[in-house]
């Protein structure tokens, strides 16, 4: 049934012979194989694969990289350009109001000038004919001052 | 020990049992070599039919061998460090597929079918010689890898951090490829036994468990060989200061 047979001269568990040495040759010689057929082919591919990867995602950090850098440009430009346009805006409207303001002034100038003139000229014609009007007074109040003493 | 004698019409278990082989003078274990060169002719050949047509997108059999490839590098990598990790990795990964082929070998396939005048076929890694083959390869490249790397300054490892440990440190030079072959082979060893009396006592259903607790197991231990070995050597050639 059960067959223990540890320690006998001849087979046994332990029974350590030339298959020790031998193994360890195999072993070695394996580990050559296997160097050859399995380690150095799959790990050049491998590895060839991981450069490339690696190389791609340098490549694509870089691009991205880049694109910010434009894209900040633009958005530089683009705030350059909007507040330009606001400035330029705001110097027409300062401009137009400028003109408007001068053109009212100009206006009310004119206005107040002959509005003047006019009060002056109604001034000088009421005292011209002021005056006429006392010396025609006077001319008939002599006139009758002299009436009445020729009738005495 | 022998009671073989007793029950020689009911011999379903064996265990010690050789198949000899002669060469000079010299005797061998011929079931061992069988088995390994069976599981290594498969190894290699799925191998060289995984990396016959590699291309940049893998596809099948290229898939699993990168992931194997991967898995064996972050292993050696994480064990030995970035420096020397690329000189020992084909070790470690040898290591790592001799004792899971090994293992699993001797786990799935149905080695009792065959017959053989002496012994029995099964797991190169129930052999004490395969088991201590590999641990005294695991000391010789700790070795190696410390002496060729620091030269004469490896020694200053067995005085850190202090003089006193040097005993300690000249014995776990001897622990080390005990342990290793020991755990390897008492843990196949046993996993066999208790799959083969399992299923002497009861053939059916029982041992299936029992089984794929063997199957886990012996992962583990080509797992947890190949990272012993690794880190033995990741020891060696690590710098103190």
């Amino acid at each position: 049934m059960l067959a223990f047979n540890l320690f006998a001269t001849e087979g046994g568990l332990f029974d350590i012979n030339a298959t020790l040495p031998l193994m360890a040759i195999q072993v070695v010689v394996l580990t050559y194989l296997l160097n050859s057929l399995f380690f150095k082919p799959v790990g050049k591919v491998v590895e060839k694969r991981e450069e490339y990867v690696k190389n791609n995602i340098t490549a694509a950090k870089n691009k991205l990289a880049e694109v910010e850098k434009l894209e900040a440009d633009l958005l530089n430009q683009l705030q350059k350009a909007r507040s330009e346009a606001v400035k330029i805006v705001n110097e027409a409207e300062q401009d137009s109001e400028k003109l408007y303001q001068e053109a009212i002034d100009l206006a009310n100038n004119e206005a107040n000038a002959s509005k003047e003139k006019a009060r002056l000229e109604i001034e000088n014609q009421t005292s011209s004919a002021r005056k006429q009007l006392s010396q025609q007074a006077d001319d008939l109040s002599e006139l009758i001052v002299n009436r009445l003493i020729q009738q005495k | 020990m022998n009671l073989n004698f007793l029950f020689t019409n009911f011999a379903e278990l064996e265990v010690g049992q050789h198949l000899y082989w002669q060469i000079g003078k010299v005797s061998i274990h011929g079931q061992v070599f069988l088995t390994s060169w069976i599981l290594l002719g498969a190894l290699l050949v799925f191998i060289s039919l995984g990396t016959k047509k590699m291309e940049n997108d893998p596809k099948g059999l290229q898939n699993l061998l990168e992931f194997l490839w991967d898995y064996i590098r972050d292993l050696a990598r994480t064990q030995i460090g970035e420096k020397v990790y690329r000189d020992w990795m084909p070790f470690i990964g040898t290591l790592f597929l001799f004792v899971f082929v090994s293992n699993w070998g001797g786990a799935l396939i149905p080695w009792r079918l065959i017959k053989l005048p002496s012994g029995e076929l099964g797991a190169p890694t129930a052999d004490i010689n395969t088991t201590i083959a590999l641990a005294l390869l695991v000391s010789l490249s700790y070795f190696y890898a410390g002496l060729s790397n620091k030269g004469w300054r490896y020694f200053e490892y067995y005085v850190h951090p202090t003089p006193i440990m040097l005993p300690f440190k000249i014995l776990e030079d001897f622990t080390k490829p005990l342990s290793l072959s020991f755990r390897l082979f008492g843990n196949i060893l046993a996993d066999e036994l208790v799959v083969s009396v399992l299923v002497f006592l009861v053939p059916l259903v029982l041992p299936i468990p029992v089984m794929f607790l063997g199957l886990f197991t012996s992962a583990i231990q080509a797992l947890i060989f190949a990272t012993l070995a690794a880190y033995y050597i990741g020891e060696a050639v690590e710098e103190h200061h």
